[in-house]
């Protein structure tokens, strides 16, 4: 067994379910190509829709002898859940499915995904090695407010926090009130949330006269939606914690693909479990590590609903040379845009996280914001409307009027096209699973 | 001397105002006076009411956007000349008023003026020192 390198190593960082982060690179590539091997067959096996991409490949499950390999594999895509719902990709016996949870999908059919008790075993491992890197142990108080339920986030968090040997305080969404009273009565000193809804909570904290810089609270980890370096230090300031960003998504399992250790340097993906590479996404050809490109992802264990090549739509990088931090897994940049969240607008390309950027550079703060997309006359219309929060109302016309213009201004600089700024009520927003919807197309082409 | 009036951030659209005065005639406050400040896009509804503590809780906990602001009551004559006399006093002065508005108490044969101003203590004692009768919340509030 290998041991837990020392060297600037804290102690709070070493948990043993965090060895598997430092197997020798070596190890970890065979291991990885024998895991690789294993469910390629499997699937191959189990699983029409494989077996039929594979066959028009020409290709067997012997044909995969090195990581290079993967290369050749057929694609997964999110429709093709949608296609074969419900059980259309599952590779194990519904006896064997202790465990079935549904995405949030927002159009059409939603997709299911199912665990067996090894596949909850692992996910509830990875999330341990999760926690474990930023710096949390038994002993600390974990409230977890992603949404319990059909949500991979709510139940994945919390089963990865008793895990550790946390203790888990299981709000799950909503009740901002409640969540701020319970932080506070309690002393917890980890949250787990959507970046956009802990930002609620700070607002809402200071509203009641909650001060959370004075509170235990020392880490958030932070998921389940894309977020800035501008945000993490909004909320850093705001309220005196350390914030990890934790990555995952149902497809391959929920939270818990990856996450940051306390380097703050990229995500490390447990690799031992899923399996990174880098696509272009008009293409689909592989890219080098170093290039940004569409992430896409072979998971190596899952047994109930093995993912061969599953296109994860998130574009980042795959940081090359190892983490200061001694583990030998790669790490991902942080996702700030997804390869489908890429708006042409008069031929101009905008990503909602630029309009994040501007809202955060003009208030300070980070209203709920959404971008409405409209076609008049064949030429596209922006609106983005934002939610006014008490911070930002003024019972004058002239200073709401100046508000506006503000925020005019600084889209039209970050965007460079002209865009129509809408305030609106507060919660007026539509919300789900604590993720706002960003973007709503309403263009027909 | 100073009135808590309560403000909400409203959209121009239709039924908007409906929703807070409902969810406040059901907790039994009543408004004694509205205004409302409009752009083409959004609106500030002003009111005084008869709990503004109640009436601020009540709106926060359902999600409208609220701020409480302190403004003056003004008692004057209802007859030509009551608003100029009130306006006279405080010119040269240098105190702003940065919005005001106006209903008639029509049982006592007077007129109300509700001001807000930037710097409320030097408008009390300005308007004091001139004779103006200013009215606490109780006499604007009892019918």
């Amino acid at each position: 067994m290998k041991m837990i390198p020392t060297l600037e190593t804290s102690a709070t960082d070493c948990h043993p379910a965090s060895v598997p982060d430092y197997t020798p690179i070596p190890q970890l590539r065979d291991l990885q190509l024998q895991r690789l091997q294993a469910v390629v067959t499997r699937a191959w096996r189990q699983i029409k829709l494989f077996r039929s991409r594979m066959d028009e490949r020409g290709l067997a499950p012997e044909d995969i002898r090195s990581l290079e390999d993967t290369a050749k594999l057929p694609f997964t895509q999110k429709s093709d859940l949608r296609d074969t719902y419900p059980f259309g990709l599952f590779a194990s016996p519904m006896k064997d499915v202790v465990r079935l949870h549904v995405s949030s999908g927002t159009t059409g059919k939603p997709i299911v995904v199912a665990y067996t008790k090894e596949d909850v075993d692992v996910w509830t491992s990875v999330l341990v090695r999760c926690f474990a890197g930023c710096g949390l142990h038994r002993g600390d108080i974990m409230q977890v407010a992603y949404g319990y339920g059909l949500f991979t986030g709510g139940l994945g968090a919390h089963y990865g926090a008793e895990g550790l040997g946390a203790t888990v305080v299981p709000t799950s969404g909503g009740h901002a009130d409640r969540q701020i009273m319970l932080m506070k009565d309690f002393g917890v000193t980890a949250m787990c949330c959507t970046p956009t809804y802990f930002l609620h909570l700070i607002d809402r904290a200071d509203e009641l006269g909650v001060d959370m810089k004075e509170l235990p609270l020392r880490a958030g980890v932070f998921g389940a939606e894309p977020w800035t370096e501008s945000m993490r230090k909004h909320i850093e300031n705001r309220s005196s914690i350390e914030a990890f960003d934790i990555y995952g998504l149902s497809e391959i399992i929920g939270p818990g693909v990856g996450c940051e250790c306390r380097r703050h340097q990229g995500l490390h993906i447990f690799e031992d479990h899923f399996y990174p590479e880098i696509v272009d996404p008009a293409t689909g050809a592989l890219l080098p590590d170093g290039s940004e490109g569409e992430l896409v992802l072979t998971t190596l264990s899952k047994q109930a609903m093995p993912m061969i090549r599953y296109r994860t739509r998130d574009i980042t990088t795959i940081l090359p040379g190892r983490c200061e931090c001694g583990r030998t897994l790669r790490r991902i940049g942080r996702i700030g845009r997804r390869s489908d969240d890429m708006l042409i607008i008069r031929g101009v390309n905008v990503f909602p996280s630029q309009v994040e950027s501007a809202l955060l550079q003009t208030e300070g703060t980070l209203p709920n914001y959404q971008i409405l997309l409209t076609r008049d006359q064949g030429l596209d219309q922006m609106e983005v409307r934002v939610e006014v929060t008490p911070q930002m109302f003024n019972d004058k016309i002239g200073a709401l009027q100046e508000l506006h213009q503000k925020l005019q201004g600084a889209l039209d600089r970050v965007l460079g096209i002209r865009v129509r700024v809408s305030l609106v009520e507060a919660y007026s927003i539509e919300r789900s699973e604590g993720k706002a919807k960003r973007v709503i197309d309403r263009r027909t082409s | 001397m100073k009135i808590q009036q309560i403000s909400l951030f409203a959209e121009n659209k239709p039924g908007h105002i409906a929703a807070p005065a409902r969810l406040l005639a059901q907790e039994g406050i009543d408004i004694r006076s509205l205004y409302l400040a409009d752009t083409q896009q959004y609106g500030i509804v002003r009111m005084i009411v008869t709990d503004w503590q109640k009436a601020a809780q009540l709106l926060e906990a359902r999600g409208f956007v609220v701020k409480v602001t302190e403004v003056l009551a003004v008692e004057v004559a209802d007859r030509p000349g009551g608003l100029a006399d009130v306006l006279e006093a405080l010119d040269g002065t240098g105190i702003n008023i940065e919005y005001m508005y106006a209903f008639p108490n029509l049982c006592r044969d007077q007129a109300i003026l509700i001001f807000r101003f930037a710097d409320l203590d030097a408008a009390i004692a300005r308007l004091q020192t001139a004779g103006i009768n200013l009215l606490a919340s109780e006499e604007l509030l009892k019918k």
